[in-house]
C-alpha cells in the first residue's frame, strides 16, 4: 500500500462533530426477518378513515408515481406535483438497461440473499444491511406487479419472460425491456397513477415546483411551490410530505440527467431540518458520448454493454493528432488492457472512467478539447464480421451517428465518462422518514440503498420497491397517529414559509447583473467536475470549496434574470434551482474532503493502493454521514450512523 | 455556420402571437437543434431580452417533452427523431429556419413555444391502463405471452406522447396516440377484460378534447419519433368495432 | 363515412357495367334501361327495384355528405379552420408524404355532388337535353356526348371522382380495420389506385367512345 490510511481530521475548518445517529426503526431480529415484523408491527388505519388522511408526494417518477397510485388506490388523499407538463415524463422514463429481481427463473442460484448479498457488495460496504435485505426481498414482488400493469418484458419464444446478466453478476435476474426499461415501467406507474386521478384519489398538479416544505409543530405538514405557467406562489398542506424528487447529478452541469432535474425539493428541506446523506458518493458511468463543444447541454449514455466487443485506447503519443485509422498498433496505448489485464476492457464502471480521465489529463486525450478515449469495434468486425456487431449492437451505433456525424463501423467510437446517478441523498431511516418527521423521501432522492456505488439494474428495482411496496405500509403507520395539528394555509408558519419563498423569487428577479444563470451552472459544473469528480484530492477539495463560495456570492450579486414572475419564466426556474445546487456543491465538497478513504464511487487519490485501486478504511469509516444544515454562513454538522454487518463480511475487491 | 430563425414569440395564451426573426451566428454542425436555441436564448438573456420559450427535458429522444414544427415539419426534417435529437449538421449556411409551436385547438400555446398537451393525460385517464392495484398480482409467469404478441404491444407501447401525430395531422387528430396505447394494452393476456370499455372509453374522450377524426391520411406515422406505424389505428378501428357489436 | 362510401363504389361499379353496354348498340343499351325498371317484376311493381336502389343510394349519400360534413368541422375545429395550412412556415406544403388525392376529398366531394345533380338533370329528369332530347336513352346518350362540352364536363367529374376514389377507397377499407401491416398499407393502397383508375376509365369509354365516333 502506497499510503498509510490513518483518519486525520484536518478537515475540521469546514464542518462541526454532531451527536451520532442511529436508525431505530428495524426490529432487532434476524435479517430475513425485519421486514415481516416491521410490516407486522407497523399501525394501520381504517379504509374508512384514509380519506381524511391526505399526503403530498412530490415526483412522479418511478417512486413518486407508484406510490401515488397506491396511495391513491389505498384511499387515501393524494396530492401528487411535478414540474413537468405529464407526469409520464420523469427522468426515471431514460433508465435503459433493466431492472434486477431475485425470481431465479433461470434456476441459477440466484436467490434473495444472493441479490442482497451483490449489492452490498456492488455498493462497497457503504449501506444498511436491513434496507438492502428489504430491497431484494421486494424486488420479487415488483416484476409481478409490473407484469399485470402490462408492461412488455422481453420474452422469449416460450411467452416466458427473459432474463439477462448484467453489471458483471454471475446469475440471469435483469428483465429488461430492450432498452427502454425505464420507459416501459414508468408508463406502468403511470397509467396506475392516471387510473387513480380519474378516480378521484388523486389531485394531479404538473408544471408545478416545490420551493420549500412547511413544518408545523416538528412535522412537515405541506410545500409551497410556484405554478410554472402563472407564477402563483401555492400553499399545499397535508398529514405528511413524501419526496421522490430524483438525483442531483445536474451539479456537475453536464450529466446524463434530464435538463430539469434538479435538488431544490432535497435542499429545501435539508434546510429546514432533514440530514443529507452521503452527498459525495457519485456514480461516473464510462461509457458515454464526449462532449463536442461548449454548447453542450447535457450528455448520453450508450450501453456499457459495448465495453464487451470494443477496445478502449489513446494515442501513445499525445500530439499524435492523426486519423485513428492510419495510427498503428504500435503506437497505440490499450491502457486498460495493459494496466488490468486480467479484466481488460471490462473493469468496474469507477476504475474504466478514473483511467479515461487519467490518459486525457496526461495529454493524450481525443477528439475536441482532448476529452475523450477511442472504443475501437474493428478487432470485433475482423474477427465477428459486421453483420454479428450490427445485431449485437446496431441501435447504440444508430444513436452514436445520430449524435456525433460519425459512422462508428468505420472510425473509431469516442467515449468519455459522465456523470448518471447519485447514490447520496436525504437521510432516512428504515421506514424511508427523513429526520423531520412526516417527511419520507423515496427512490434517488434518499441516501438509498446504494452504499457508494450503484450496481446496474438496481435503481429502478429500488425506485418502485419504495413506491410500491415500502412507503405505503410504513406512511399508514405513521398517518395512523393523525389527526396532527390543525394546520391549513392560514397558519402562522405556512404564511411565514410562503413569504420566505416570494422574497426569494423577487430577490432572484431584482438582481439584474451581467451573467446568465446557465453560464453559472455551467462554472459551478467545472468546478465539481475537477476536483469532486472521478479523482479527489484534499488540495483540490478546498480549493473548490474557496471557488463555490465565491461563485456563491458572485451568483447573488450578478445573476441576470429576466421577464417576470407572473409568467412561464424558464430563467427564473433555473436560478433557483442552480442557486440551490451551488449550495449542495459545497456541501459534496465538504462531504468528500472529510471522507479520507475511497470507497465506490468516491475515490481519494491520497488512498489507493499500490495499483491504483480504492483503499477503504473500514475501521474509521464504515458510517453514513449525515449532514445538518448549519445555517446560512455556519457550518454542517456531521452526524454518523455506524454501520453494522452482522450477515456480511468487509472484502476488499481486486480487479488485476 | 450562420442561421436565420424565423421564431414564433407569443406572450401567453391571451395575446396573439407572431413570426419573428433572428440571426444566430457560428452555429457548429454538431450542435443539436435545442443547443443552438440555447445559444440563442443566452444571447437574447445578455441583451435583456425575453429568451424564447421552449419545452424540453431528457433531451435523449425518450421524455417525450421537446416538439417543434421545424420548417413545417413536426421534429424538422429527419425521420424517427425527436427534436432534441435533430442536430444543426441536417442544415446548411445560410438557411432560414421556421420554428413554430405544435398547433392543435386542444393543445393551447401557454407562451412561444410551449403548449399544453394535458389532454393526452385525460385520454389516458379515461381508460389507458390495466387496473391491477398494488400487491394484487399473481406471479409474473402465471400468464405467458407470445413472444411476437409481446413484441408488437412493445412496438406501440414506445410512443413517447409527443404529439407530432397531432401536429402533423391535416385534420388534427390524436388517432394514433390513442391507437398506440388500446394496442400496447389490447395485445396481451392482461389487457383483456377492459379491452372493450377502453377502446370506447379513450376514442370518446379523444372526441370530447376537440381533436379531428382520422381520414387515414398517414402525416402522423411519418412525423412519429418513435415509428408507430398507421396500421395501429385500423387495428383500434376493429377494438371498437368490436366492442360497439358486444354492447347490447 | 367508410360504409356509405363503399355502397356508393359498388353502385358505380355496376353503374359502370351499364353504361359499357353503348358499345352494344342501341338495342341492347335502351333493353338494359328498360329491363332496369322492371327488375324484380312481378314479386316487386314497376320501377320497385330502381326505387329500393335509389333510397339506398339516396340514403348511403346522406351519410356520407353527413359524415364528411362532421369530419369537416371536426377538423376545422381542431385546426383553427385552417387543416394543413395551419403553421406560418410554407416550407412543406404537402406535408412529409401525403397523396395529391387526400387534398381533394372535400373539394372534390363537393364537385362530384354538383355534377351529380348536373348528371341527373340530363339523362334521368331530363330537364336538359344537350344535343337533342329523345325517348332512347341510347340516343340521349350519343346526342350528349358528341358535343365537346359535355365531355368535358363529364371528364372532370371522373377526374374528380378518380382522386376521390383513389384516397377514398383506401381510407374506407382502413377505417374499417382492413389496415394490417405496413405491407398490406401498401397492398391496399395499390388496390385503391387500380378501383380508381377502372371506374374512372370504365366511365369515360363511352362519352369519348361516342366523341370519336367509335359509337352509333
Amino acid at each position: 500500500m502506497s499510503v498509510t490510511p490513518e483518519h486525520v481530521d484536518n478537515s475540521g475548518s469546514f464542518y462541526v462533530d454532531g451527536d451520532p445517529i442511529a436508525d431505530a426503526k428495524a426490529p432487532d431480529v434476524p435479517l430475513s426477518q425485519t421486514w415481516d415484523q416491521r410490516r407486522f408491527d407497523a399501525k394501520l388505519v381504517n379504509p374508512a378513515n384514509r380519506r381524511k388522511r391526505s399526503v403530498i408526494i412530490v415526483g412522479t417518477g418511478l417512486a413518486g408515481g407508484a406510490a401515488a397510485a397506491t396511495l391513491g388506490e389505498a384511499g387515501y388523499h393524494v396530492k401528487n406535483f411535478c414540474y413537468q407538463d405529464s407526469p409520464r415524463r420523469a427522468h426515471s422514463i431514460a433508465a435503459q438497461g433493466g431492472i434486477n429481481a431475485a425470481k431465479n427463473y433461470r434456476n441459477d442460484g440466484d436467490s434473495i440473499h444472493r441479490l442482497f448479498y451483490d449489492t452490498v457488495k456492488g455498493g462497497d460496504y457503504r449501506s444498511r444491511e436491513s434496507n438492502v435485505y428489504r430491497l431484494a426481498q421486494t424486488s420479487v414482488e415488483i416484476i409481478d406487479q409490473c407484469v399485470a400493469q402490462g408492461v412488455p418484458f422481453a420474452r422469449e419464444y416460450g411467452g416466458l419472460l427473459d432474463n439477462r446478466s448484467f453489471g458483471g453478476v454471475q446469475v440471469s435476474r435483469t428483465f429488461y425491456a430492450r432498452g427502454q426499461t425505464g420507459q416501459q415501467l414508468l408508463l406502468g406507474a403511470y397509467q396506475a397513477l392516471e387510473r387513480q386521478i380519474a378516480a378521484g384519489t388523486v389531485e394531479m398538479y404538473t408544471r408545478h415546483e416545490m420551493l420549500d416544505v412547511i413544518i408545523v409543530d416538528g412535522r412537515a405538514r405541506g410545500i409551497v411551490v410556484r405554478d410554472m405557467v402563472s407564477g402563483e406562489i401555492e400553499t399545499h398542506m397535508a398529514d405528511a410530505v413524501v419526496l421522490g424528487t430524483g438525483g442531483y447529478g445536474n451539479v456537475f452541469f453536464l450529466s446524463t440527467n434530464a435538463m430539469g432535474c434538479n435538488v431544490t425539493a432535497s435542499w429545501r428541506a435539508h434546510r429546514k431540518g432533514a440530514y443529507f446523506g452521503n452527498p459525495c458518493y457519485t456514480q461516473i458511468h464510462p461509457t458515454c458520448i464526449p462532449v463536442s463543444g461548449d454548447h453542450q447541454s447535457k450528455l448520453t449514455l450508450m450501453s456499457e454493454s459495448l465495453r464487451n466487443d470494443g477496445r478502449i485506447w489513446v494515442p501513445k503519443d499525445g500530439d499524435d493528432k492523426r486519423d485513428p485509422r492510419q495510427i498503428p498498433e504500435d503506437e497505440r496505448d490499450y491502457y486498460l488492457e495493459r494496466r488490468y489485464p486480467a479484466f481488460g476492457n471490462l473493469v468496474p464502471r469507477d476504475v474504466a472512467s478514473r483511467a479515461a480521465k487519467q490518459v486525457c489529463d496526461e495529454g493524450r486525450g481525443v477528439g475536441p478539447g482532448g476529452f475523450g478515449v477511442y472504443l475501437d469495434f474493428a478487432d470485433a468486425i475482423k474477427r465477428l464480421g459486421r453483420k454479428a456487431v450490427e445485431a449485437k449492437y446496431g441501435n447504440l451505433f444508430d444513436m452514436y451517428a445520430q449524435i456525433t456525424g460519425e459512422n462508428p463501423y468505420e472510425v473509431p467510437m469516442r467515449i468519455y465518462p459522465a456523470v448518471h446517478y447519485t447514490m447520496g441523498g436525504l437521510w432516512v431511516d428504515y421506514d424511508l422518514q427523513s429526520s423531520i418527521p412526516g417527511l419520507f423521501v423515496i427512490g434517488e432522492a434518499n441516501f438509498s440503498d446504494h452504499g457508494a456505488n450503484r450496481l446496474g439494474a438496481s435503481a429502478l428495482m429500488q425506485g418502485l420497491a419504495d413506491g410500491y411496496f415500502v412507503l405505503p405500509p410504513m406512511i399508514s403507520n405513521y398517518l395512523a397517529d393523525a389527526p396532527f395539528e390543525a394546520a391549513d394555509e392560514n397558519h402562522p408558519e405556512a404564511v411565514a414559509v410562503s413569504q420566505q419563498v416570494q422574497e426569494r423569487v423577487s430577490t432572484l428577479l431584482s438582481i439584474n447583473g451581467s451573467r446568465t444563470v446557465d453560464s453559472f451552472h455551467r462554472e459551478l459544473g467545472h468546478i465539481m467536475w475537477e476536483y469532486c469528480g472521478m479523482e479527489r484530492t484534499k488540495e483540490g477539495l478546498t480549493k473548490a470549496i474557496g471557488l463555490i463560495r465565491e461563485l456563491r456570492e458572485e451568483f447573488w450579486r450578478d445573476v441576470k434574470v429576466t421577464g417576470v414572475n407572473e409568467e412561464l419564466n424558464q430563467t427564473l426556474e433555473k436560478a433557483g434551482r442552480v442557486a440551490d445546487f451551488i449550495e449542495l456543491g459545497e456541501l459534496m465538497c465538504i462531504d468528500a474532503l472529510h471522507r479520507e478513504e475511497s470507497c465506490g464511487g468516491h475515490f481519494r487519490a491520497e488512498h489507493q493502493t499500490e495499483d491504483g485501486e480504492a483503499l477503504r478504511d473500514d475501521e474509521n469509516f464504515a458510517y453514513v454521514a449525515a449532514w445538518e444544515f448549519g445555517g446560512d454562513g455556519g457550518q454542517p454538522i456531521l452526524h454518523k450512523e455506524d454501520l453494522v454487518y452482522t450477515e456480511i463480511e468487509m472484502k476488499q475487491r481486486s480487479y488485476k | 455556420m450562420n442561421i436565420t430563425l424565423r421564431v414564433w414569440r407569443q406572450q401567453n395564451a391571451d395575446t396573439p402571437g407572431a413570426m419573428q426573426t433572428y440571426q444566430v451566428a457560428d452555429v457548429s454542425p454538431d450542435m443539436s437543434f435545442l443547443e443552438m436555441l440555447d445559444v440563442l436564448n443566452e444571447q437574447l438573456t445578455l441583451a435583456g431580452d425575453d429568451p424564447i420559450a421552449f419545452d424540453s427535458d431528457c433531451r435523449e429522444g425518450i421524455c417525450g417533452m421537446c416538439g417543434l414544427v421545424i420548417n413545417g415539419l413536426a421534429h424538422g426534417p429527419n425521420e424517427l427523431v425527436t427534436t432534441c435529437q435533430l442536430h444543426m449538421r441536417s442544415f446548411s449556411d445560410g438557411d432560414v429556419i421556421d420554428v413554430e409551436p405544435w398547433r392543435a385547438q386542444p393543445f393551447s400555446v401557454i407562451k412561444d413555444l410551449v403548449v399544453d398537451r394535458s389532454s393526452f393525460d385525460r385520454i389516458i385517464q379515461a381508460g389507458g391502463f390495466i387496473s391491477a392495484p398494488t400487491g394484487t398480482a399473481p406471479d409474473a409467469h402465471a400468464a405467458p405471452v407470445p413472444k411476437a404478441d409481446a413484441d408488437a404491444a412493445f412496438d406501440a407501447a414506445t410512443c413517447i406522447g409527443c404529439g407530432a401525430c397531432v401536429a402533423a395531422c391535416p385534420n388534427g387528430s390524436a388517432s394514433l396516440f390513442v391507437a398506440a396505447k388500446i394496442t400496447h394494452l389490447g395485445l396481451l393476456p392482461q389487457g383483456q377484460p377492459e379491452r372493450d370499455s377502453r377502446a370506447l372509453d379513450m376514442l370518446a374522450q379523444h372526441d370530447e378534447e376537440g381533436f379531428g377524426g382520422c381520414t387515414q391520411i398517414g402525416e402522423c406515422t411519418a412525423a412519429c419519433p418513435k415509428g408507430i406505424q398507421l396500421d395501429l389505428i385500423s387495428r383500434m378501428q376493429r377494438d371498437v368495432l368490436g366492442a360497439l357489436s358486444h354492447r347490447r | 363515412m367508410a360504409i356509405s362510401g363503399l355502397v356508393l363504389v359498388g353502385y358505380l361499379v355496376a353503374h359502370m357495367y351499364g353504361n359499357l353496354k353503348v358499345f352494344a348498340g342501341q338495342e341492347a343499351f335502351d333493353e338494359y334501361a328498360h329491363h332496369l325498371r322492371e327488375l324484380g317484376e312481378p314479386m316487386l311493381p314497376y320501377e320497385g327495384a330502381l326505387w329500393l336502389i335509389r333510397i339506398v343510394l339516396l340514403a348511403a349519400i346522406g351519410v356520407h355528405i353527413f359524415s364528411a360534413v362532421t369530419l369537416w368541422r371536426r377538423s376545422r375545429a381542431a385546426t383553427g379552420g385552417k387543416g394543413s395550412q395551419r403553421y406560418a412556415s410554407s416550407k412543406a406544403p404537402r406535408g412529409s408524404q401525403r397523396s395529391y388525392a387526400s387534398f381533394t376529398m372535400r373539394w372534390g366531394g363537393v364537385v362530384i355532388i354538383l355534377f351529380v345533380i348536373y348528371h341527373l338533370m340530363h339523362f334521368t329528369w331530363n330537364t336538359i337535353a344537350p344535343g337533342g332530347a329523345s325517348d332512347s336513352p341510347y340516343e340521349r346518350v350519343v346526342n350528349g356526348f358528341e358535343i365537346w362540352w359535355v365531355v368535358l364536363s363529364y371528364t372532370i367529374a371522373l377526374l374528380a371522382v378518380g382522386f376521390h376514389l383513389r384516397h377514398g377507397v383506401w381510407a374506407a377499407l382502413a377505417s374499417l380495420g382492413a389496415n394490417t401491416s405496413q405491407r398490406r398499407r401498401r397492398n391496399l393502397n395499390i388496390l385503391a389506385t387500380l378501383v380508381a383508375l377502372v371506374i374512372m376509365v370504365g366511365f369515360l369509354l363511352p362519352p369519348f367512345g361516342i366523341f370519336f365516333g367509335l359509337v352509333g
